[in-house]
């Protein structure tokens, strides 16, 4: 059995370039390489100006000057209650001063309504009367007042600037304008005044300041119609309930399943099938995985997303709409996701491991749980956490399923109405007003910072487990 | 001894002679019978990989504190033979073994027998050495503690205690329990392997090429440790290196290469003889053939 040689072209030195031809040949080849070196790097500076611009945007807007005018001023409002306004702001006063505040300035109307949507004090009504809360509480639809526990500090002081300082930003100026020509500003808020657009008030009743609207007041405070004071405290607590919904439906489902096909599942056209569709799954759309949360989630377990089936009485939500469904939707979307990443660190891990364990006669659970799980976490950790950091920023889904656009209270449980911060940079961008683009440029800072959060939370993870492994 | 080698010349012929089909050579009758029952024996093994007959027809006797080895050329399937002795061929999915392997007289290919359970007394170490990325003591006591040791602290001290000494290796690693197995060198890697698999009490060893990764002195240290474990062992080692199985085995088969009929690289059992004869005075042509160098 010898194979047969190929035939020879002639004498095969004839066919190797002169000096001179080789020379010629590879200033071409390396002109070549040059130009393909310098695509290359031109593609690379397109991404990293997109992504640059990206931040840009971001940061421009959440930074930069304002013109402010305050219908009471805070100082005035402070001395008034008997304080010293050099030390002591809004802020530092006390819940009762406050809802004291409140009480002596909002109509009797917009109180009650305030108080129906939540009470201020466990033990007492201040705008209701007794008989008409007890009244109200019974009827068929009874407020959320009846059922929420009473306000609390930062909830109370917003609503103290909404109602009693009440703020109105007259003017915004981006960042990079702010920083280098300021004076053009201030120029436009004068002329704005002498134009007559702000007949209520006067020009030096106008604090020109900067204002950051990426600041601890802004994480703090829930939502609210008023940009100035609006903040995204619900929102972030929603974002939070759903990372940890998100994980705690698809780490087990999705690692068991990975462990099920590396480990246990022999090759069959089933399990191509199913490995095929993975995949496939992996690139849906998340307005489709939206459609099958409401379909699923929302609509047919509504007994169970409502909480319903736990309590004999009220349901938690009067809906499927909550936390819970959103985050079994999210956990769907990411779940293809974390089972083909847990697929990869599993097959990462050598084989020879898998023989070691098993030849000293393990069971194969012995041999997974003990010597291939622990090298192969680092692995799924990451896959994981990227992969619910990139559900976490999904809007299209939670729109379906539900998520509330405006809502003031922050999620107590799984079964709670919910908003989460994409949602709320969504409805804040839609609406027409200088403010609103401030703050939602703001809130993205805030999900980008919640996304750099978890993807640094994989790298340390991913450090820690992999130098324990060794 | 001399209705041994007659039966063994007998078995040789049988090889010898082209064979057509399975069921045929199923037919024939017992011949391994003569020397007495062995830990393991296979009766008329064949393994398949999909459609592919990797080995065919082995019947093979090893002895109680033996060192056998295994030779022959590459894809001659004596690592098959070899992985089949402890079901470590039922982790390829496509595997397929036929015929029996009797240890003590049961076989393990039987219905209802567990390859964990059978890989508890049959233990492996490998061709390349592979501890968990767990440290020294961890290595060792693992495999004690999944199969059921139920030692405390000291105890279980003392038992990797043993199994490193048992190993030869607990003067070179007693100050460094806690560091990593891959911290070692290869050559101790591999003896910690074999620590490992002494420390769940087995009665056989089967040793895949465990000094083709090693460097020379590594080796001879591993063969010296082989001849010690043999007091309390039953060894079988799968060898490349002729001049190995001709220093520390007591029994050696040779397996070769054949194609049948269909084209298909089948390995057989040629020769299975005490080391001195099958490499003194082979009575098969293509055994004097391998071990003088002519092929493989």
């Amino acid at each position: 059995m010898s194979i047969e040689a190929p035939e020879r072209p002639g004498r095969v030195e004839d066919l190797y370039p002169s000096e001179q031809e080789y020379i010629g040949h590879l200033g071409r080849r390396l002109r070549k390489a040059a130009v393909f070196r310098l695509f290359c790097l031109a593609m690379l500076s397109i991404a990293v100006l997109a992504l640059a611009t990206l931040l840009y945007t971001i940061i421009n807007d959440s930074f930069g000057l304002v013109a402010i005018v305050n219908e009471n001023d805070p100082e005035g409002i402070v001395a008034g209650l008997g304080h010293d306004p050099e030390e002591v702001g809004l802020e530092n006063l006390e819940y009762d001063e406050l809802v004291g505040l409140l009480e002596g300035t909002v109509s009797s109307g917009v109180g009650r309504r305030l108080e129906r949507d939540q009470r201020f004090y466990e033990d007492r009504l201040v705008f209701e009367s007794d008989a008409t809360w007890a009244e109200i509480c019974t009827s068929d639809a009874p407020p959320s007042g009846c059922t929420l526990g009473p306000r609390g500090q930062s909830d109370i002081l917003a609503l103290v600037f909404e109602r009693v300082v009440v703020p109105d930003v007259i003017a915004t100026y981006e960042l990079i304008p702010s920083l280098f020509s300021p004076e053009v500003f201030e120029e436009e808020v004068a002329a704005a005044f002498e134009a007559g657009r702000f007949p209520d008030h006067t020009p030096d009743q106008a604090a020109i300041e900067w204002r950051s609207w990426f600041n601890p007041t802004f994480l703090t405070t829930p939502q609210n119609s008023t940009p100035e004071i609006a903040g995204i405290r619900t929102a972030i607590i929603g974002s939070a309930w759903l990372v940890v919904i998100t994980l705690l439906f698809a780490v087990p489902v999705g690692v068991g399943a990975a462990i099920y096909l590396v480990e246990y599942a022999k090759p069959s056209r089933l399990n191509d099938f199913i490995q095929t569709n993975i995949n496939n799954l992996a690139g849906v759309p998340s307005i489709i995985y939206g459609m099958l949360g409401l379909a699923i989630f929302v609509r047919v377990l509504e007994p169970f997303t409502s909480g319903a089936i736990f309590t004999d009485g009220v349901p938690p939500s009067d809906n499927g709409r909550t936390v819970i469904a959103a985050g079994l939707t999210l956990g769907l979307l990411t779940l293809p996701v974390v089972i083909i990443s847990a697929q990869e660190a599993l097959k990462s891990v050598p084989n020879s491991l898998r023989h070691a364990g098993l030849a000293l006669g393990a069971t194969r659970w012995q041999t997974v749980r003990s010597q291939i799980l622990p090298v192969a976490l680092p692995g799924i950790l990451t896959g994981t956490i990227l992969a619910v950091a990139r559900a976490v920023g999904e809007t299209a889904p939670l729109i379906l399923v539900g998520a509330a656009s405006f809502i003031t209270t922050d999620p107590t449980g799984p079964f709670s109405k919910f908003t989460a911060l994409p949602i709320q940079i969504f409805q804040w961008t839609s609406f027409p007003q200088q403010e609103f683009r401030h703050i939602a440029a703001a809130a993205s800072l805030a999900l980008l910072l919640l996304l750099l959060t978890l993807n640094a939370a994989a790298v340390i993870l991913r450090n820690r487990y992999s130098r324990r492994a060794e | 001894m001399t209705n041994e080698t007659s039966t063994e010349s007998r078995l040789n012929e049988m090889i010898e002679e082209p064979m057509t089909s399975a069921q045929e050579n199923q037919a024939e009758p017992e011949i391994t019978v003569v020397r007495p029952p062995g830990v393991i024996e296979t009766k008329n093994m064949y393994v398949f990989y999909g459609d592919f007959m990797a080995v065919a027809d082995v019947s093979l006797n090893f002895g109680k504190n033996e060192i056998s080895a295994l030779i022959g050329p590459s894809g001659c399937g004596k690592s098959t033979v070899l992985r089949s002795l402890n079901r470590m061929n039922d982790l390829v999915a496509s595997a397929r073994t036929e015929g029996e392997v009797h240890y003590h007289g049961e076989n393990i290919y039987a219905e209802g027998v567990d390859p964990v359970e059978v890989r508890r007394t049959i233990g492996m170490v490998f061709q390349k050495p592979n501890p968990f990325p767990k440290s020294i003591f961890d290595n060792i006591a693992w495999g004690a503690k999944i199969n059921g040791f139920r030692g405390n602290k000291s105890e279980t001290e003392g038992l990797v205690q043993e199994a490193l000494e048992g190993a030869a290796l607990w003067d070179e690693v007693k100050d460094k329990l806690a560091e990593s197995g891959y911290s070692l060198s290869g050559g101790q890697q591999q003896r910690l392997c074999i620590a490992r698999a002494i420390a769940t009490k087995p009665d056989v060893i089967l040793m895949d090429e465990p000094c083709s990764a090693l460097d020379p002195i590594a080796t001879l240290r591993i063969e010296e440790l082989m001849l010690e474990l043999k007091e309390n062992y039953s060894i079988i080692i799968v060898t490349h290196n002729m001049q190995q199985a001709a220093r520390v085995s007591d029994r050696t088969a040779f397996f070769n290469v054949k194609l049948n009929d269909t084209g298909m690289r089948t390995g057989r059992l040629v020769e299975y003889s005490p080391t001195d004869q099958l490499f003194t005075s082979p009575t098969e042509k293509d055994t004097e053939d391998y071990i003088t160098g002519r092929f493989g």
